[in-house]
């Protein structure tokens, strides 16, 4: 909210800097975002006197014009219409900077004559509207003078962030009373008066109309008709006041209701009697209705919005925005003004379901004082006697103020107890006087909590009422007492595999990207099975390629990919270990690791290494070992999802059931999907699948088995069915004596020339380890021939 | 020159003239060879006389050592020779470029989170986690948001669509949800920080739709807000890896704290560096506040038995101050060059033993 510091100064008696108001602000919690003072902004332009104003003598609209000025006789060119001899102007001097052009000024040489500085208009010095010729001062004004000073454009603006928990801020005496708490000053707010009226009976009447249950949408609707006003423009101090804080000003009438809304946090609305029934009513809208509101669109009106109608039309939403038709216009005479209060939950809701973005609104749903109500029509109506003139009819109310005094037991030991300052009672009691509470001292004291502070439920509000304003720099540093000489992991072991798997695929060369959790829904449907899930689906998303809960990581690395391709890197590695949803339930969340390669390597004079499904296995079984899973056991299976090429791509589990990762090249008709030259090769690992290590055991590692008998090692060849997976004949192989055999590993696949149709060689090293004694030939083709029987078994043949 | 003088003086000219092992070898097989010159004069000692014998004997074998020797020599020059042609032969130009390998980075986001973890764990907080599919009680009700207020629009809450039972769905707004899980299922003291995702439907040049949090929570018995604010001191101390740092707590509002604060830090430019920790200025770094007595309550916890303080922090905002990233949209870009720029190599992982950062 904006203000005035002339404005805060009816309210507040201080001799405070701007500098000191400010730093009060937000000391006491009033966010101060941004200070604008004309002044200060305004420094380099000052009076200068127009000596002489000659024709151009090359430009027809053109006057070169002397100047005197705070910098000596200056020569400046001027295209103004009223540029002439004798006037005292706003002289802008050559390199002060002009905000209404947004330029630096530079000495120029205009048609061929020099012309030193400027002299401005209102609308180049952001002081007003008027373009149609430079700004003339009074000719009391001196040269030198501010311009700012001598067109009483001195007033700083400051605006500040209302939190939600302070609709008392949204008035100027709620910010006086903080400040004057703070020891800024006095606060001089002139106290509520009654409305004065002129003894006669208001024409409209009011009526709540409300079914039973529902009245606490308009517990009290008052007003006071005054008849005969001149409306019209308001005064200049009005206007200027309300164009300082961003505000337009329409006629005395409006204006009068914006200047009581930002001075006292007290929306009122007025309508012209002319347009209205004699009775008007508060009550809930009804399914077809609709009114066209002042901001001249037509909005649906339905029974849960709040509505000010009379017998043949709705007028407005109530707290939120008056109707056109009834609005006042600058030859209304006779109006009639609402004050009211109006449920803030029902305001809000129904300023959501329309939009309607207004300062009554805005006031309205966070709660407004409802002591105001006639209160605040008798500021209103004082000042449209000022204003306007007229006879004010007496008040005229339905329903009751609501009550909303509360009373707070508050022992004093709460502030040390939750902020650990030592403040003095009596100073406490003091700060919460000033406040507005009302004190009653006892063990525990009793404050009564005045109706302006709706936010104030229990004693830790009372806390932070004393601690804002005593100041937290009063709040003692304090370190948190050491649970423990030397701290205990504070990663458990799930989490830490995160860590883990991230530093092991960066090892790798992968680059961790964070992307979105959410993704384009058809590539959801991508990589989830054909269908998307509506439940993760969001309502409201920033944009249609952002409306879905990603199923998988794959699809927002695979573009990442695309975009860096797109820039000419072709040859990248990308991880990112992060969610993925499978539902909207608080179990249905994963974490993965996910890793995408586009492989092109630039040649190199050994040759280059390209990736392949192999590297994915190895980057998945990488990460899935800096992870904790026991690898030695992994089984592989050849049934990954179908956005895997089908063909070379595969399943790590443990067990059948327990899928660690799925890896493999990306199916090619999903990259053309997602418009991609490939191959991509992928994996996914499901870190939250890996078995957790059982109870915490010793540290003491097993004793090492290292036996000093030579190991024996032996070549086997075998044919078996091209379709045959080598670990069939790998397992079959290592099962032949798991005693003697130590290691087999498979160092040729051969298909061709030699070899059968539909068949394929595969060459293992088997090497025997003995353990008591050296093998004798004997026992060494022993076990030659065992593992030859098991490779049979599994339906190889030992090749010739 | 005796007989004997004489085909020493040959062989060893032999030996000489040979410029290859095999040739040696031949000379070898000429001179100790079972029939060469050398071993047919020893045959003839057995035919000797024991006087002629007593002289030719040592003469002969004295040959036989000599001849030997000089071979040995003559082989072990040869194999020298050869090796060191055979050096010459293998230089290889080592200027050439080494096979490229792809240097792998971690994100900073993690990097910064890992260094928040290290103080904090310094400090005793453990790590919690919790679900971003969240519904409206854990992320506002329980949090003291009373429904339809304001405050709930300043948080831009993705919604996911109306069920049949009018509930719906939303994505955390922040990570205190975390909080209400935690308190609703383990016994005070608590001491845990939170870090992970969060959502509003915001996207600027300051805003992205999704970005980080990390929330901290101690609740126990007596921890007020002196605690809250030299612990974050503390943090702020030992995260931007400064001796001196200038603070304040300033009030504010929140709906799950009361009191509640804003912590801002010193900073200044120069140039167009951005400095923190001392400076006239001062920027907004994170929130914080004494848990709500009605946030306690909803979690069953007794607001006169327990207190506790509450902060979250944006993980991104802090990771862009510390290390001078300008832009926050770019975390999220995974465009290759920004990530090897501003990335981590793998092994730099903050302790605080070895520092958090180098």
């Amino acid at each position: 909210m904006k203000f005035t510091l002339s404005w805060l100064k009816k309210h507040l008696d201080t001799d405070a800097t701007l500098e000191e108001i400010v730093e009060a602000m937000v000391r006491v919690g009033l966010e101060v975002e941004e200070v604008d003072d004309p002044a200060a902004r305004l420094k380099d332009f000052t009076i200068g006197h127009v000596i002489d104003a000659r024709p151009h003598p090359d430009a027809d609209k053109l006057r070169v014009c002397r100047v005197a000025t705070k910098d000596g006789e200056q020569q400046i060119v001027c295209g103004a219409p009223n540029a002439r001899t004798g006037i005292k102007v706003a002289y802008a001097p050559v390199g002060a900077y002009v905000p209404g052009i947004d330029a630096t000024l530079g000495k120029a040489k205009i048609r061929g004559v020099e012309s030193n500085g400027m002299m401005c208009s209102a609308r180049e010095l952001e002081m007003g509207d008027d373009h149609d010729g430079i700004i003339e001062a009074p000719e009391s004004a001196e040269i030198g003078q501010p311009v700012a000073e001598v067109m009483g454009v001195n007033d700083p603006v400051i605006d500040f962030e209302v939190t939600p928990n302070r609709p008392d801020t949204n008035g100027v005496a709620g910010v006086a009373r903080d400040l004057a708490a703070a020891g800024l000053g006095t606060l001089i707010t002139k106290p509520y008066g009654e409305p004065q009226g002129d003894g006669y009976d208001s024409p409209v009447s009011v009526e709540l109309d409300f079914a039973p249950g529902t009245e606490n949408a308009c517990p009290v609707f008052a007003g006071v008709y005054v008849r005969g006003v001149k409306n019209g423009q308001s005064p200049k101090w009005l206007r200027d006041q309300l164009r300082a804080i961003g505000l337009r000003p329409i006629n005395a009438l409006a204006d009068i209701t914006n200047y009581v809304s930002y001075d006292r946090a007290r929306p009122l609305h007025v309508y012209d009697a002319a347009k209205i029934r004699p009775v008007i009513r508060a009550r809930l809208g009804k399914e077809g209705e609709t009114l066209e509101a002042l901001d001249g669109k037509t909005y649906k009106i339905d029974a849960t919005m709040t509505v000010i109608a009379d017998d043949t039309r709705v007028l407005g939403l109530g707290g939120i925005m008056g109707g056109e038709y009834s609005g006042v216009e600058a030859d209304t005479t006779d109006v009639f003004i609402e004050s009211a209060y109006f449920d803030p939950v029902r305001t809000a809701r129904t300023g959501r379901k329309t939009g309607i973005v207004s300062d009554a609104r805005y006031r309205n749903e966070r709660g407004i004082d409802p002591a105001s109500c006639v209160a605040g029509l008798a500021q209103a109506v004082e000042m449209v006697r000022e204003l306007c003139g007229g006879a004010v009819s007496n008040v005229v109310l339905a329903g009751a103020v609501p009550d909303v005094s509360k009373t707070v037991a508050f022992p004093p030991a709460e502030v040390k107890r939750l902020t650990g300052i030592d403040l003095d009672a009596a100073e406490m009691e003091r700060i919460l006087t000033a406040l507005g509470f009302g004190v009653a001292p006892g063990d525990a004291w009793s404050v009564s909590v005045p109706s302006f502070r709706p936010d104030i439920e229990g004693k830790a509000d009372l806390v932070e009422e004393i601690a804002r304003i005593v100041g937290l720099d009063q709040v003692p540093s304090t370190p948190l007492p050491r649970l423990a000489v030397v701290e205990a992991p504070k990663y458990s072991r799930a989490q830490d595999r995160v860590r883990l798997a991230k530093r092991a695929l960066a090892s790798r060369g992968y680059l961790e990207s964070i992307t979105w959790s959410f993704c384009d829904a058809p590539e959801a449907a991508l990589f989830s099975g054909r269908q998307s899930n509506p439940d993760l689906v969001l309502a409201n998303p920033i944009s249609s390629d952002l409306g879905h809960m990603r199923p998988s990581i794959l699809p927002n690395l695979i573009s990442a990919l695309r975009r860096n391709a797109d820039r000419g890197r072709d040859d990248l590695a990308l991880f990112e270990v992060g969610p993925v949803y499978a539902g909207d339930g608080p179990t249905d969340q994963a974490t993965l690791a996910t890793g995408v390669r586009l492989s092109s390597p630039v040649r190199h004079w050994q040759g280059a290494q390209r990736a392949d499904v192999f590297t994915a296995k190895a980057d998945a079984i990488a990460a899935l070992e800096a992870a904790g899973a026991p690898v030695a056991n992994l089984m592989v299976m050849a049934n990954a999802p179908d956005w895997y090429h089908p063909g070379r791509s595969g399943v790590l589990s443990l067990g059948p059931k327990n899928v660690l990762a799925e890896f493999g090249e990306i199916h090619p008709r999903v990259l053309k999907a997602m418009d991609i030259d490939g191959p991509v090769y992928g994996f996914e690992v499901r870190l939250d699948n890996i078995p957790l290590p059982k109870g915490k055991g010793g540290k003491t590692k097993p004793a090492l088995d290292a036996s000093s008998l030579q190991a024996v090692s032996r070549d086997f060849a075998f044919i078996v069915p091209t379709a045959m997976p080598a670990e069939d004949l790998m397992k079959a192989v290592r099962g032949a004596d798991k005693k003697l055999i130590a290691a087999a590993s498979l160092f040729d696949v051969y298909e061709g020339p030699g070899v059968g149709e539909g068949e394929k060689s595969l060459a293992i090293e088997v090497t025997l380890q003995p353990r008591d004694r050296t093998l004798t030939d004997e026992e060494i083709d022993a076990v030659a021939a065992r593992i030859i029987a098991q490779a049979e078994k599994a339906g190889a043949t030992l090749r010739g | 020159m005796s007989d004997l003088d004489q085909l020493e003086k040959d062989l060893s000219d032999r030996i000489a003239a040979a410029e290859t092992e095999a040739a040696l070898d031949d000379v070898r097989v000429h001179a100790l060879g079972k029939k060469g010159v050398v071993s047919e004069r020893m045959k003839t000692l057995g035919r000797m006389s024991p006087e002629e014998r007593q002289e030719m004997g040592p003469a002969l074998n004295g040959l036989k050592g000599r001849i030997g020797e000089a071979i040995a020599a003559r082989k072990a020059m040869l194999e020298e020779a050869a090796l060191e042609a055979r050096l010459a032969s293998e230089k290889v130009d080592i200027t050439l470029p080494v096979r490229p390998e792809a240097k792998g980075k971690i994100h900073p986001v993690t990097q910064v989170f890992e260094e928040m973890a290290a103080i904090f764990a310094d400090m005793g907080f453990e790590i919690r986690e919790g679900p971003e599919i969240e519904d409206d009680f854990h992320n506002f009700t329980a949090l003291n948001f009373p429904p339809d207020h304001p405050a709930r629009e300043t948080h831009d809450t993705f919604f996911f669509n109306e069920k049949e039972d009018g509930s719906r769905k939303l994505l955390r707004t922040h990570t205190s949800p975390v909080q209400i899980r935690t308190m609703m299922t383990e016994k005070p003291p608590l001491r845990i920080i939170v870090p992970g995702r969060v959502y509003r439907c915001d996207s600027d040049q300051t805003h992205t739709p999704m970005f980080h949090q990390v929330e901290g929570l101690v609740i126990d018995r007596e921890t007020h807000m002196g605690h809250l604010k030299g612990t974050l001191e503390a943090f702020i101390k030992a995260f931007f890896e400064i001796d001196e740092v200038t603070t304040r707590l300033r009030p504010h509002h929140f709906p799950f704290t009361e009191p509640s604060a804003e912590m801002d830090v010193g900073y200044e430019r120069v140039g167009g560096e951005l400095r923190i920790g001392q400076g006239e200025k001062w920027m907004e770094i994170l929130g914080c506040g004494m848990v709500h007595p009605n946030v306690l309550r909803a979690c069953g916890l007794d607001p006169d038995e327990y207190q506790g303080f509450a902060f979250g922090m944006g993980v991104d905002r802090l990771a862009m101050l510390k290390y001078g990233i300008p832009d926050l949209r770019d975390m999220f870009a995974s465009d290759a060059r920004w990530l090897e720029h501003y990335g981590f190599d793998p092994l730099d992982q903050p302790n605080t033993a070895t520092g958090l950062s180098r």
